[in-house]
């Protein structure tokens, strides 16, 4: 039978985990509240970005400008974003393991010879990529996330866009949890530099792009909106590992909070037998003590 | 006309202008009621909006594109750093 002290201590103990794990959850929640409004804020600027992309690359073969340019990727810069905090479940875990698994794999070569970049944005991806080797830690930009608007990440973009640019790296890759909802991220290592060109719509865009005045011409508008549209697509990114960061730790924290409730109600259960047992003893010693006495 | 300044995080104008002062990247132009349709870049510099006689605004932008169709603009912009 357990000490009955110790099964108090415990549960007490038990009590205000529960108590934690509860308030960060609603904490997460509030916060995933607020990165998912960021979200929704965002689309009808990126809607109306790849619209008039769109529109513009129907009769423009964009292939040519400096940030289309595909190249062999012997130099590679991955981009791994993660959080700045723990607690989230398997949620930087996850982004490490799938960076790690494209070094290893897919950039085996780059990595091999010394031209493997990483820049990380998130502490945890941070401590882990500076200790690694094999590859080159270039930065870390774990500030971004203590306030993340589009002014703050343009900085590191221009950087990363002015790597391509120059030479210093042939192809650029995001590591980073999309976010789907508040229960499920995906992990997903998508493509930023070169720019894909984009996908020819079927629709007939024709008689709409006719309509407009193009000044200056079409090709320098499509040059001086692909910029825009990589910093946007950067922030996306940013916005989405944000989103994605606090549905895990809401997820985590509920699991926690079911838990410590599970443990609870094992706990009282042999709290109380273990008084009852004490109880039935000081009976059974009265009554012996009585008949003792009787005798 | 409608005008609707956004960027990735914020809206940073909507309403109605009587005329729109833009730093295009061939140099300043004007958009007034009824302006034909037009997408152009802009480049760094201050967006002037005259909403009322005598009410005016103005918007410091990096970069951005406009489009203009049947009254309404729209301004994509990447906010100045300042």
């Amino acid at each position: 039978m357990p000490n009955l002290k110790e099964v108090r201590n415990r549960i007490t103990s038990v009590n205000s985990t529960q108590q934690i794990t509860s308030a960060m959850k609603l904490v997460s929640a509030a916060k995933l509240k607020k990165a998912q409004d960021a979200i929704t804020r965002m689309r009808p600027y990126a809607g109306k970005l790849r619209d008039i992309l769109e529109n513009l690359s129907q009769s423009i073969d964009s292939s040519e400008g400096i940030y289309s340019r595909q190249r062999d990727p012997n130099k590679v810069l991955l981009v791994v974003v993660t959080s700045n905090r723990g607690l989230c479940g398997a949620f930087n875990a996850n982004v490490i393991k799938r960076a790690n698994l494209a070094i290893e794999t897919t950039y085996a070569n780059a990595s091999a010879t010394g031209h493997l970049y990483v820049l990380t944005i998130g502490k945890k991806a941070s401590s882990f990529f500076s200790k690694k080797s094999g590859i080159q830690h270039i930065a870390s930009h774990d500030e971004l996330f203590s306030n993340l608007t589009f002014e703050s990440i343009i900085p590191v973009a221009e950087k990363v866009m002015q790597l391509f640019v120059k030479g210093d790296v042939d192809k650029v890759d995001f590591v980073y949890n999309q976010f789907k909802s508040a229960g499920s991220q995906i992990i997903t290592l998508e493509p930023f530099l070169p720019v894909l060109p984009p996908e020819k719509s079927e629709q007939d865009n024709q008689s709409v792009s006719s309509e407009y005045i193009f000044e200056p011409s079409k090709a320098e508008i499509i040059e001086n909106m692909i910029p825009l549209s990589l910093k946007t697509q950067f922030f996306k990114v940013l916005l989405d590992s944000h989103a994605s960061e606090h549905g895990a730790r809401m997820t985590a924290m509920h699991k926690a909070t079911d838990n410590a409730s599970e443990l609870l109600k094992n706990l009282k259960l042999s709290y109380n037998k273990a008084r009852q047992a004490a109880i039935t003893n000081e009976i059974l010693e009265i009554v012996a003590g009585a008949e003792a006495l009787n005798g | 006309m409608q005008l609707q300044i956004i960027t990735p995080d914020k809206t940073l104008f909507d309403g109605n202008a009587k005329l729109i002062q833009l730093p295009g990247t061939n140099g300043s132009f004007e958009l007034m009621e009824n302006h034909a349709p037009i997408i152009s870049t802009l480049r760094n510099g201050k967006i002037k909006i005259v909403i009322d006689n005598n009410i005016t605004e103005w918007i410091h932008i990096n970069s951005g594109v406009v489009e203009v169709l049947k009254n309404k603009v729209i301004i994509l912009a990447e906010p100045s750093l300042n």
